[in-house]
């Protein structure tokens, strides 16, 4: 059975994630995307994608690396911890373990794409302003073969830029997932101008006619088809937030060692020690929550979700607790734009609401544990 | 939390173990964690609750199951941490009952596996694990609070002997203990943390006595023990003399991660999910039900790092300050749970009795014994994020 300690391999897959992004996609990049209006950086998936990293969950017959969940969760912890933009969660970790699923000619083809960069997938569910992944009312009606799509998507997160969507829709038979192009017929993309100063958009179905080849799985499955997908997503966004709210305390508590009031360091006062050192105990049970996930989704994946929902819960709450707490303590800098904490607090509360908020995962840990 | 996968080449060893459990444990002795009225504590008073509490005891203790992965030569069964948690499991699954606690299985025997003579492991350690000998803990003393190594008991050299005297507090069933590990002040002109010895000494000893202490819960288990003039042989002394401090060190890492473990030592076993669907509050009240889920979540995050810090020792590296982190949080989310166990029972709960009220009146000093949980704050914001002081 795997220990819940960092392998060899995964020690220096951080290290390794460690110096590339903090050189090439650190926070002060967000801040130039930002600035700039840009909210993708191509040239930077290439370099993650020969890295093997777009491939982190590509089965090594599909040309991946095939490194498992504990690695993605690696790499998404230091993409948290530098604010880097890429389209990871999306294509290598939810779309790749959800076509992994499948070992026709088409995935295995697209597979192969996604593990060269060559390829990138936004996953279209909510349709309120909240996850609920299973209702939906965007239609999918048979026609010939095939099926036209009609209804709307709310935060898709990758939404713009990516070239295709899984979109779950509902249709006689239940819910049926479709693999489509971004630039489908029919399909428009509302650009969100998001706090996190990433790419999300609204889409709007106006009878999107697709092959029945674009249905993945059976008719009706669309959710269980999803469901490996999903979850490997929110595990991912869990490590994500995790490295997000480790940056942001580690921000704090420098900050705490230089800082000096009345004569005095601030990080001497036992007001703010106690809170900080509390907040480092959120964030030690937060980890441990992410790196058992990654095992789960590893060795038992269809016992996942009770694992997985802990995690996710708890980072959304430790990132929030975090920012909130590294604000306060920086005081009035911590709300200004020129420093980086900003940032941290934007990506958090937005890593909150994605894949499932805190209520959502809770209720669910609370359902699967008999109450 | 995903169960662990114990892989193939353990499924002889589950099979062997759930074999020996069938046939060895008494069906008396599987009604899960009972409350602390089924704890077996083992000592020379102790008077078994029913025949099959002993013959339980009796035969894990032979097969080295009280202290499972203890090396046999000391009565344990040797098991790898694995295999522990296996078996552990296996006692899970059909609700055995732990056959024995005692802080001389919870401390002392690991301070004597680290720091202890050959010849003392092999003196102390079996009757320990066969759970013939209770022992108590003398940490505390009077006005000294989370001030451990402000140690005034005082240990006066003759040579062969030391000579004690001094008052010790908080001193857990010393009423009905046999012996207690101690620490004494042998050097009074060293620093502060050189001075104190780690001493074992029979509680029968002349000169030692012991009254017990009544708290808010109605019950006694905690003692003030008084030394006047004992003579104890300085071949009790548990490493290097003078350098007690390590053992007493080392050893309250495993009181910390003990006392965090919640539930399983203390206070109510009952899950939270239990109470609240046996409840007709728990199913309808909102808050009460959100408050629990929050519980719960950080619950098992709680259980995911304590395996997680075992799987660390395991490999080498010690937990260190980090069980400052085990000791505060665990004992506050013990309290939330029996706060919560109170809420969900409302009137209910509020009688002596069968209830759960004693054991709620009894996590109010989860946080206070073993170090408060601002002792514990204090060390990580100084020692593991080295806040200035």
């Amino acid at each position: 059975m795997a220990k819940l300690i960092q392998t060899e391999e995964e020690t220096l897959l951080s290290e390794a994630a460690h110096g590339f992004l903090s050189k090439s996609a650190p926070v002060s990049r967000l801040r130039e995307m930002r600035d700039s209006g840009e909210h993708s950086d191509p040239a930077l998936w290439q370099e993650m994608a020969a890295a093997g990293w777009a491939g982190v969950l590509v089965p090594e017959a599909a040309e991946g690396s095939d490194m498992g969940h504990a690695a993605a969760h690696v790499l998404a912890r230091e993409m948290g911890r530098n604010l880097t933009v890429s389209p990871f969660l999306s294509t290598a970790v939810m779309a790749a373990t959800l076509l992994r699923q499948f070992s026709d000619d088409s995935a295995t083809s697209k597979l192969k794409q996604i593990a060269v960069g060559g390829l990138t997938y936004a996953l279209a569910l909510d349709e309120t302003a909240k996850f609920s992944p299973d209702q939906v009312e965007l239609t999918a009606q048979s026609r010939g073969n095939g099926y036209v799509l009609n209804g709307k998507k709310r935060f898709v997160v990758d939404g713009c830029d990516a070239d295709r969507i899984l979109v779950l829709a509902k249709s006689d038979a239940g819910l049926c997932l479709f693999d489509l192009a971004n630039k489908a017929q029919g399909l428009t993309q509302n650009a969100l101008k998001m706090i996190d100063s990433r790419d999300a958009a609204d889409l709007i179905f106006d009878d999107v006619e697709v092959s029945g080849e674009a249905l993945l799985g059976d008719p009706g499955a669309g959710f269980d088809v999803l469901k490996p997908a999903l979850e490997a997503g929110q595990a991912a966004l869990a490590a994500e937030t995790t490295g997000l709210a480790e940056a942001a305390f580690s921000l704090t508590t420098d900050y705490l060692k230089e800082r000096k009031q009345f004569g005095i360091t601030i990080g001497s006062f036992q007001a703010l020690q106690h809170r900080a050192a509390h907040l480092w105990c959120e964030i030690e049970l937060t980890h441990s929550a992410v790196l058992n996930a990654g095992r789960i989704l590893d060795e038992t994946p269809d016992q996942a979700t009770l694992a997985v929902s802990v995690a996710k819960a708890r980072a959304t709450d430790t990132a929030q607790k975090s920012v909130q707490e590294g604000v306060q303590m920086h005081g009035g800098i911590g709300m200004t734009d020129e420093f980086d904490m900003g940032f941290y607090m934007k990506r958090a509360r937005v890593a909150a609401e994605w894949l499932g908020d805190y209520g959502y995962h809770a209720g669910l840990v609370a359902q699967l544990r008999g109450f | 939390m995903g169960e662990v996968n114990a892989g193939r080449d353990h499924a002889e060893f589950r099979r062997e173990v759930r074999e020996w459990l069938e046939t060895n444990c008494p069906p008396e002795m599987r009604d899960g964690a009972a409350g602390e009225s089924s704890i077996c504590w083992g000592g020379t008073t102790w008077v078994f609750t029913c025949d099959e509490q002993k013959i339980w005891l009796d035969r894990c203790a032979a097969r080295g199951f009280t202290v499972p992965t203890w090396p046999k030569a000391y009565g344990g069964a040797g098991l790898s941490r694995d295999e522990d948690k296996i078996l552990k499991q296996e006692m899970q699954a059909i609700g055995a009952r732990s056959p024995l606690d005692s802080f001389g299985i919870w401390m002392l025997g690991p301070a004597l596996l680290k720091f202890g003579t050959e010849e003392q492991k092999l003196h102390y350690l079996p009757p320990i694990a066969r759970g013939e000998i209770r022992w108590c803990q003398g940490y505390s003393e009077p006005g000294a609070g989370s001030d451990l190594a402000g140690v005034q008991t005082h240990a006066a050299d003759q040579g062969e002997t030391w000579l004690v005297n001094g008052q010790k507090i908080w001193t857990s069933y010393a009423d009905r203990a046999d012996w207690i590990f101690a620490l004494l002040r042998t050097n009074r002109d060293a620093k502060k943390h050189l001075g104190i010895s780690f001493v074992l000494m029979d509680m029968r000893s002349p000169g030692i006595t012991t009254r017990p202490i009544q708290l808010i819960s109605g019950a006694s288990p905690f003692c003030e023990t008084f030394f006047e003039n004992v003579e104890v042989p300085k071949t009790q002394v548990v490493g290097t003399i003078d350098r007690g401090w390590d053992v007493a060190k080392y050893l309250l890492t495993h009181e910390r991660e003990m006392i965090s473990n919640g539930g399983n030592a203390m206070g109510s076993g009952r899950a939270l999910g239990a109470v609240l669907t046996e409840s007709e509050t728990g199913q309808s009240d909102p808050v009460l039900r959100g408050d629990a889920m929050r519980a719960e979540v950080d619950s098992l995050a709680m259980a995911m790092t304590l395996e997680r810090y075992k799987d660390q020792a395991e490999g080498g590296q010690g937990v260190g300050d980090a069980s400052a982190m085990l000791k505060y949080m665990g004992t506050e989310l013990n309290k939330t749970r029996l706060e919560l166990i109170m809420a969900t029972d409302g009137a209910d709960a509020l009688t002596w009795g069968d209830t759960p009220a004693s054991s709620w009146l009894r996590t109010k000093a989860n946080s206070i014994e073993g170090g408060t949980s601002e002792v514990m704050l204090s060390i990580i914001s100084r020692r593991i994020l080295n806040l200035p002081g």
